[in-house]
C-alpha cells in the first residue's frame, strides 16, 4: 500500500495534471452521454452482449479460430504471460524483424512483450503519442486510456527537448506533436512487424474493432507486413451488428469524445497494398499485399475469473476508464497510486486480482470507498464497489489478527478470518456507538484527550488531526420512547429506521424527521433496529453485514407487515437497502425492503405529490443554500427529491458538483488517508467558500459530508430535513 | 419534414468544423477543385456517381508519389448521418493508404449512401462483412492527440477532412 508520504508526493508531483484532465474527461463524459437519446438501452444493450459472450466464451474462441484460419491467419491462445511472449517472439524472429511498430495496447502492458522482445536485440516503439512519450521517460501509464495524463505539456517538452535537442526548442502542443509525428513516422515507414492491441473481436468475421484517435495503429497495420494483435480472451464477442453499442458508448464513457477520430473495424490480414515510400513507379493497384496476421489471445487468469462468481464481472470491463475519471480519489492521485502493476482505477482490483493476485489488489484497494459514483457511469454496469468489497473481504482472510484480543470484547463481528485491527474497529462501529452513547458524555471527553487520541492513531490509524463523532447520551429511539404523539387518521405510517449516526451522533436530524412527518399527518414509530451493516461491509466483513442485513430485515419486516414505509435518513442506509441487500439478502427480503424503503425526502416529496400540504412545513423566505448531495444518493437518482422539496418550501438551493465530499464512512478517519480525503475535499471547499455560495446555509444529507464539511468549513452545517421543522 | 440523413450529417460536420459540400455528378469537378491543396493524389470512385478522370487529381499514384501529396480523394462507402462519420474501405486500390498518409483527406460519398444513425452502419456492415471478408475505418474528423498537454487536430492522420456529397444522377 502507498504508505502517506509516498501519496503526499504523487499528488505534489502529479495530482495537478491528473486531476485537470480526469475532470475535464468527467465532465465531457456527461455532455457526451447526455446528448444520447437512449443511453440506459445502449447500456443494458451492452451489459446483455458481454454478459452473453462471456457465458459461451469457449464456443466463441472455437468459431473465432475457424473465422480466423479461413481468412487467412493464425489464432494463438496464450496460457499466460510467458507463453504469449514467446510465441510473439518467434514470429517476430521468423520475419527477422529489425522493428516492431506498436499501437496502444493494455494488455501487451500486462505480458511486458516489449522487455521481452528487446532482450532478444528487437527494437520495440511505442506510436501512440501519450505512451511514446513515456516510454522515452521510462515511466508506466497512469491511466488506461490517456497513459501520460499525468504529465504536463511543460514536463513533455522538456523531456524531448532534452532527449532529442531538436534545433528549435519545442513549446507548443503542436510542435511536440509534428516533431513526434515525423520522428515516429519514418520509424513506421521502415517497420517490420506493426503490433496492435483488439478492443473488441468478432467470431463470425474475425473482425477486431480498434479505437484510436492518432492514427497510429492504422498507419503501424498498413506499413507493414506482419500484423500480430494481442487481446485478452474476454474480448471476443459475437457478431458485428454487436460492436454497435460499444462504438457508441466507449469514447462518451471515458474521454467525453462522441465517437473516436477512428474505429478501425479489421478483419485481418487486411488487404491495404504493402507498401514501400521510396518505389516511385509502381502504382498503389499493381502493389501486392501478403500479409501475415497473428492473433494472440491471452489468458494470464481470466478463464479462472470466469469461474469465480464475484470477480466475473470484471471481464465485461471494456476499459473506457469512466471509473477512473469518475472518481474522487483516482482524481486527486491518479494511476500510479491507485493501480497495480498494469491497470488502473477502481476496477483495477478485479483486473489485478484476477491476473496478479490479492497481494498487487491489496495495495491500492483500499483507494476505493465504495462511494459507487462509478457504478452509473460504466457502460457495461459493473458493480465494481462491490467487486472491491469482495477482495478486501478475501483480503481480509490473510490478516494475521495479532491485536484481535484487544477488540473482541467490543467486535461482535462474524468473521470467521481476521481483518486488521483498522477494520475491525470500524467494521464493528455500532458496538462502539452503543457504549459511547451509554457513557456519554464521559466517554466523548475521554476519547478526546491527547494521550487517547495518539493512542487511537498508533494503535487503529485513526488520524488525530479529525475530531471524533459525538455520542449522545439520549439516542433517537430512547427520545421516540418518551413520546406521547398521536396522529388522528393518518394519512400514511410510517417506521423511521435509526441509523446508527442518527441514533447516537446526529439526533437532532432524527427528530426534526420524525416532526416533519408527522406534520404532514404521518403516524411514526422508531422501534430500536440493527445498522445497517454498512460500517462493516466497507471494511470488507462481508459475513458480519449480512449478519446486519438479516437483522435489519427481521427487525423490519413485521412493521412493514403491519403496512408501514421505512424511512431512511442516512442515505449510505437508503443505499444498502436498495443495492447491496440485493447481494446479502434471499430475493423476498430484499424486495420487501427496497421497495418499502425511501430516502426521508424521497418520502416527503411523495407525500406532498400525494395531498400533503408544504404549507405545513416550516417555509425558508427565499434563505439561501448551499447544498452537497451524498454520492450514493446520487446514484440512486435520490438528489432531485430534495431539491425540490426544499424549493418548494421557499429555499433558494445552489448544490455542488463534485463526485464525492472525500470522506466516505471511515476513509477520511484513516491517518493513511488522511491528506487524500482532504484534497478531495478541497474542491467542494472551493465550491461553497466562493462568492455566490460563501454566505449561504450549508446543508447536505450524509452524515460523512456533514462531519467533512464541519473540518473544511468555519460555518455551520445542517442535515435539509432540519429546516423544514 | 424530418431531417434526412443528409441534412444530419451536414450539420453534424458543422460541429466538427469539417467542411462539406453537396454537388451533383455534372458539377462534380468544379466542386471538388477547391478542396484541393497543394499535391492532390487519389483512389478513383469505383461506385460513385463521379468520377476523378477530368480533374486534377493524380489518379493511382506510386508511393512516393503518395508521400510526396497534400491532400488525398477517396470514395467512402458509406457515411453516418448524426456521427459525421465516413466510411473509408479498405481496398487493393490502397483507399486506407490514401486517405491516411495526406494532410487532408477529402471524402466522397454518394448521398444515397448516408445511413442515419450507428445501428444501420452497422447492419450495413455486417452483411457486408460476412458476405465478403473485409475491413473499413468509420473516421469521424481529422486525426487528434491530447497526449501533449491540449487537444491538437492532426496526429499521425490528416490534420483536415473535407466531404463531399454526389446527389443521385438524373436518370
Ligand atoms: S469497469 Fe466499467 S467504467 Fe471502468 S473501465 Fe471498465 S467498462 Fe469502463
Amino acid at each position: 500500500m502507498s504508505s502517506p508520504s509516498e501519496l503526499r508526493d504523487v499528488m505534489a508531483t502529479e495530482g495537478a495534471a491528473v486531476s485537470e484532465n480526469t475532470k475535464g474527461f468527467n465532465r465531457g463524459r456527461y455532455d457526451s452521454v447526455g446528448r444520447l437519446s437512449d443511453y440506459d438501452a445502449l447500456k443494458d444493450e451492452a451489459r446483455s452482449i458481454k454478459e452473453d459472450a462471456i457465458e459461451r466464451l469457449p464456443e466463441l474462441i472455437d468459431r473465432l479460430r475457424d473465422t480466423v484460419e479461413a481468412n487467412g491467419g493464425t489464432l494463438y491462445i496464450a496460457e499466460d504471460a510467458t507463453d504469449a511472449n514467446d510465441y510473439v517472439r518467434s514470429v517476430v524472429a521468423d520475419q527477422n524483424a529489425e522493428r516492431v511498430v506498436k499501437s496502444k495496447s493494455m494488455t501487451s502492458e500486462e505480458i511486458e512483450v516489449n522487455e521481452a522482445l528487446a532482450k532478444d536485440g528487437v527494437d520495440v516503439v511505442e506510436t501512440d503519442l501519450g505512451e511514446w512519450v513515456l516510454q522515452v521517460a521510462d515511466e508506466t501509464p497512469s491511466h488506461i486510456v490517456a497513459p501520460a495524463i499525468h504529465k504536463s505539456r511543460d514536463s513533455i517538452a522538456e523531456l524531448i527537448n532534452e532527449r532529442f535537442d531538436p534545433e528549435e526548442p519545442l513549446a507548443t502542443a503542436s510542435e511536440l506533436t509534428a516533431f513526434a509525428r515525423d520522428h515516429l513516422g519514418e520509424l513506421i515507414e521502415d517497420a517490420d512487424v506493426g503490433m496492435t492491441g483488439a478492443n473488441f473481436i468478432t467470431a463470425d468475421t474475425g473482425t477486431m474493432a480498434l479505437v484510436t484517435s492518432e492514427g497510429n495503429a492504422r498507419k503501424s497495420v498498413a506499413a507493414t507486413d506482419t500484423h500480430i494483435a494481442v487481446a485478452g480472451v474476454e474480448k471476443v464477442i459475437p457478431s458485428v451488428e454487436d460492436l454497435q453499442p460499444f462504438v457508441e458508448l466507449i469514447g462518451r464513457s471515458g474521454t467525453g469524445q462522441d465517437i473516436t477520430s477512428y474505429i478501425s473495424l479489421l478483419t485481418p490480414p487486411v488487404g491495404t497494398p504493402s507498401i514501400d515510400f521510396d518505389d516511385d513507379e509502381t502504382p498503389l493497384s499493381e502493389l501486392d499485399s501478403d500479409r501475415d496476421f497473428h492473433l494472440v489471445l491471452i489468458d494470464n487468469g481470466r478463464m479462472a475469473m470466469r469461474d469465480d462468481d464475484e470477480l466475473r464481472e470484471t471481464l465485461y470491463c471494456i476499459r473506457c476508464s469512466a471509473c477512473s475519471n469518475s472518481c474522487a480519489n483516482f482524481q486527486q492521485v491518479g494511476g500510479h497510486a491507485f493501480g497495480g502493476e498494469t491497470y488502473s482505477g477502481g476496477i483495477a482490483t478485479g483486473w489485478e486480482a484476477g491476473i496478479e493476485g490479492l497481494d498487487t489488489a491489496s495495495e491500492f484497494n483500499d483507494l476505493c470507498t465504495g462511494c459507487s459514483r462509478c457504478v452509473d457511469a460504466c457502460p457495461v454496469g459493473i458493480d465494481i464497489p462491490w467487486i472491491n468489497t469482495v477482495v478486501r473481504d478475501r483480503l481480509n482472510g490473510e490478516n494475521e489478527g495479532q491485536f484481535d484480543f484487544l477488540v473482541d470484547g467490543l467486535t461482535p463481528d462474524e468473521e470467521e478470518t481476521s481483518p486488521s485491527l483498522q477494520k475491525r474497529f470500524f467494521g464493528n462501529f455500532e458496538a462502539i456507538a452503543s457504549v459511547g452513547s451509554a457513557l456519554a458524555p464521559l466517554s466523548n471527553w475521554a476519547s478526546d484527550t491527547t494521550p487517547a487520541r495518539m493512542a487511537m492513531q498508533r494503535v487503529l490509524g485513526i488520524d488525530s488531526r479529525r475530531e471524533l463523532p459525538q455520542f449522545r447520551r439520549e439516542t433517537l429511539v430512547d427520545w421516540a420512547r418518551k413520546r406521547d404523539t398521536a396522529i388522528e387518521n393518518p394519512r400514511r405510517r410510517a417506521v423511521l429506521y435509526p441509523d446508527l449516526y442518527t441514533n447516537h451522533v446526529h439526533v437532532e436530524r432524527g427528530k426534526a424527521a420524525v416532526r416533519v412527518l408527522e406534520s404532514l399527518g404521518v403516524d411514526v414509530v422508531v422501534p430500536p433496529a440493527p445498522s445497517s451493516g454498512r460500517a462493516p461491509l466497507s471494511q470488507g466483513m462481508i459475513a458480519t453485514a449480512r449478519d446486519h442485513a438479516e437483522r435489519v430485515a427481521e427487525t423490519l419486516e413485521p412493521h412493514i407487515e403491519d403496512g408501514r414505509d421505512v424511512v431512511v435518513v442516512e442515505p449510505s442506509d437508503i443505499a444498502m437497502f436498495d443495492r447491496e441487500y440485493e447481494r446479502l439478502l434471499d430475493a423476498e427480503d430484499y424486495d420487501e425492503l427496497a421497495s418499502n424503503g425511501y430516502e426521508v425526502f424521497e418520502y416527503v416529496y411523495g407525500l406532498l405529490e400525494n395531498g400533503a400540504a408544504a404549507d405545513d412545513l416550516r417555509h425558508g423566505d427565499g434563505e439561501q443554500l448551499a447544498y452537497h448531495s451524498h454520492c450514493q444518493q446520487r446514484t440512486l437518482d435520490l438528489e432531485p427529491y430534495t431539491l425540490d422539496v426544499l424549493e418548494r418550501c421557499d429555499f433558494d438551493v445552489t448544490t455542488s458538483d463534485v463526485e464525492c465530499c472525500g470522506m466516505a464512512g471511515s476513509f477520511g478517519y484513516k491517518s493513511d488517508y488522511y491528506e487524500v480525503s482532504m484534497a478531495v475535499g478541497s474542491d467542494l471547499r472551493a465550491q461553497f467558500t466562493e462568492a455566490e455560495t460563501r454566505d449561504r446555509t450549508v446543508v447536505a444529507s450524509g452524515t460523512s459530508c456533514l462531519e467533512q464539511l464541519d473540518d473544511l468549513l468555519e460555518r455551520p452545517t445542517r442535515h435539509p430535513i432540519q429546516l423544514l421543522d | 419534414m424530418s431531417a434526412t440523413p443528409t441534412d444530419s450529417l451536414v450539420s453534424t460536420l458543422g460541429t466538427l468544423d469539417v467542411p462539406c459540400e453537396q454537388t451533383t455528378p455534372e458539377a462534380f469537378e468544379e466542386a471538388l477543385s477547391p478542396h484541393l491543396r497543394g499535391r492532390s493524389v487519389g483512389v478513383e470512385l469505383d461506385g460513385i456517381d463521379a468520377s476523378l478522370t477530368r480533374t486534377d487529381v493524380e489518379v493511382d499514384p506510386t508511393p512516393a508519389a503518395l508521400k510526396a501529396a497534400t491532400t488525398g480523394v477517396t470514395p467512402a462507402s458509406f457515411a453516418i448521418g448524426d456521427y459525421g462519420s465516413v466510411v473509408v474501405p479498405e481496398s487493393p486500390a490502397g483507399s486506407d493508404l490514401v486517405s491516411l498518409f495526406v494532410d487532408r483527406h477529402v471524402a466522397i460519398v454518394n448521398e444515397r449512401d448516408v445511413v442515419p444513425d450507428m445501428e444501420a452502419a452497422f447492419d450495413r456492415f455486417g452483411e457486408a462483412f460476412r458476405e465478403r471478408t473485409q475491413s473499413g475505418i468509420i473516421a469521424t474528423g481529422p486525426s487528434a492527440t491530447a497526449d501533449m498537454g491540449e487537444l491538437v487536430r492532426g496526429a499521425h492522420g490528416p490534420s483536415e477532412v473535407h466531404v463531399l456529397v454526389v446527389e443521385a444522377a438524373d436518370e
